[in-house]
């Protein structure tokens, strides 16, 4: 498995990830031997194995459709880079 | 008598309980040992100093009050990954280098509840994506048994912390070896629970279907209190096991004789190095001496598991990592452009280069055309290596290997080939992908350096895994061997 430094710069970009151009060879080499190892499973038929979906066998527990968190905005958003009003802000995405 | 350090969490109990020492005297203790030696080690990234002895007062307080429990005033330490309240919390990258959690993970709220202080966080690869403590942003840890090699990881500043006795307790996580590898490569116990035992709320999430919190101590006993402390049904966490937590310490003095240890072979043959080999043969002929009945037993798709862990690992912490954008909390990047390039620079400026890597690897399996090949693929391998460990728990009671191929490593002699180090976790993957608790317990050193021997149970048997090591270590010394100069 070989991944061109287009490839790279595809999943970068799903990623949400900026890559230097200048590291984009040694990533390409590296992220292909990685898929490299993992092309070893390719080797064994899984043909009608489930997938595995859960270690314990468990389903989705529900609960109580209950108020059990209290307004903590402000204590949430003391972390928030950039706020105003209690709003977080972003740079502006409509003209 | 043992100096302070040297303790056991048993030892520490009593003593406090006769008052031979005070909770405020044993913070200043290990508060003095951080401050002379950890300069050596790096293996904290925050010490809370102040807070840690104000815990302790109340904790004399409480003694004093007749409403102490076994770990009341016990000084222990919190790997950085888990979400303390007050206190940075920064999973070991520049990403979260200035998040202040606002919340305390369920792992600390229950030790906080027994009573135990917490000394600061330790030092660990970025976001538990590493297996020697390399890739964290706050720099290498040191191995206290030689400090030009790594400690393992990611738990490595946990694991180092612990070897130098920086603290009487530490908490670890494991995703794919990450408490097991370096407990054994600086010769500590370490245990990683049934996935489901301890709650991963607060727990900053790597691979959601892996991840498990666990204790990382000096003896399996030890191991025994502080799991009764972490473990428990969790309604924050939608994969908490619902189920009552065994009585660890009461169910650690049990006779193994007649016990059936089954030793994985494929672990055991073609290129194991031979000093791993004699130090794990040591303790298989420990455990025979004391009656157990040593049998052979196969995982043929145990080779599969490094593959498959590097592509369910890798997708889940695509998924996971994609709640830091900049925008709610976490690094942000200056002067972004637009929404795009916020998120773009902010990660990538947060991010170190391993954390980058597993994200576009993950990224990638999960992407269109690719989910059943990869994503799929591994999940059935997973089910497969689980099938395997059930098919051998018909002829064994517990299952051994070595926990590491090697003992550890110079630093930065892997660093340049993200799959060599992945092999580090040969022999301890498959465990988390079956969901299983897995256990690393001092062997015999092989040239001076320490070597873990796994012990791996059955799901929920966390009890019986402890009292197997804790028998061995009732028996032996190995694992009460400390590195010189610490």
């Amino acid at each position: 498995m070989s991944l061109s430094s287009d490839d790279v710069e595809k999943i970068a970009h799903l990623a949400r990830l900026a890559v230097d151009p200048a590291d984009t060879e040694s990533l390409s080499r590296d992220l292909s031997n990685i898929l490299d190892l993992v092309e070893q499973m390719q080797a064994v038929d899984t043909d009608g194995v489930l997938p595995m979906a859960h270690p314990l066998e468990m389903s989705q527990r529900l609960r109580v459709d209950e108020v059990t968190e209290t307004d903590k905005r402000e204590l949430y958003q003391s972390n928030a880079p950039l706020k105003e009003n209690g709003l977080f802000l972003v740079p502006k995405v409509i003209e | 008598m043992s100096e302070l350090h040297d303790k056991t969490l048993a030892e520490l109990s009593a003593g406090l309980a006769a008052r031979e020492y005070s909770s405020v005297e044993l913070t200043e203790h290990y508060l003095q040992r951080i401050d002379d030696l950890d300069g050596q080690l790096n293996s904290y990234v925050t010490v809370t100093a102040e807070r840690a002895l104000e815990q302790a007062k109340s904790a004399d307080a409480r003694i004093a009050s007749g409403d102490a429990g076994p770990l009341t005033g016990i000084p222990m330490a919190h790997k950085d990954i888990f979400c303390t309240e007050g206190v940075r919390t920064s999973c070991g990258s520049k990403m979260l280098d200035n998040f202040i959690s606002p919340y305390d993970a369920t792992v600390v709220t229950n030790l906080g509840e027994a009573g135990m202080v917490m000394l600061g966080k330790t030092n660990m690869d970025e976001f538990a994506m590493g297996s020697s403590n390399e890739t964290s942003y706050y720099g290498a840890v040191k191995n206290p048994w030689n400090t030009d090699c790594v400690p393992g990881g990611s738990s490595g500043g946990s694991a180092a912390a612990m070897s130098a006795r920086l603290c009487a307790a530490v908490t670890g996580t494991d995703t794919g070896g990450s408490i097991r590898q370096p407990a054994a490569l600086t010769g500590i116990t370490g245990l990683k629970p049934t996935y489901g035992r301890c709650s991963r709320y607060g727990m900053i999430a790597f691979a959601s279907s892996l991840d498990q919190a666990g204790p990382m101590t000096k003896t399996a006993q030890d191991a025994a209190m502080m799991l009764a402390g972490m473990a428990g049904f969790d309604p924050k966490d939608s994969t908490s096991a619902d189920r009552p937590v065994d009585d660890y310490v009461a169910a650690l003095g049990q006779s193994i004789a007649g016990l059936k240890v089954g030793v994985v072979k494929e672990f055991m043959e073609n290129d194991l190095d031979s000093g791993i080999a004699a130090s794990t043969q040591a303790v298989l002929d420990q455990l025979k001496k004391q009656g157990a009945e040593i049998v052979e037993i196969s995982l043929p798709n145990a080779h599969l598991s490094v593959p498959a862990y590097y592509v369910v690992a890798p997708a889940e912490c695509s998924s996971n990592l994609s709640r830091f954008d900049g925008v709610r909390y976490g690094h942000r990047c200056e002067n972004p452009k637009d929404l795009e390039d916020l998120y773009k620079r902010s990660r990538s400026e947060g991010f170190g280069a391993e954390v980058k890597r597993r994200i576009m690897i993950g990224t990638y399996a999960l992407s269109a055309g690719f989910y059943d090949a990869y994503y799929i693929k591994a999940q059935k391998i997973r089910e497969l290596i689980a099938e395997d460990f059930q098919k051998a728990f018909k002829q064994c009671d517990v299952i051994v290997s070595p926990t590491a191929p090697e003992t550890a490593f110079g630093i930065g002699q892997k660093t340049d080939d993200p799959v060599s180090m992945y092999l580090q976790d040969i022999y301890t993957i498959a465990v988390n992908l079956a969901g299983l608790p897995g256990m690393s317990i001092p062997a015999p050193l092989s040239g001076g350096m320490p070597v873990g021997f796994q012990l791996i149970g059955n799901l929920f048997d966390e009890a019986r895994l402890l009292n197997v090591a804790h028998q061995v270590q009732l028996a032996t010394d190995w694992h009460k061997v400390t590195p010189e100069g610490f």
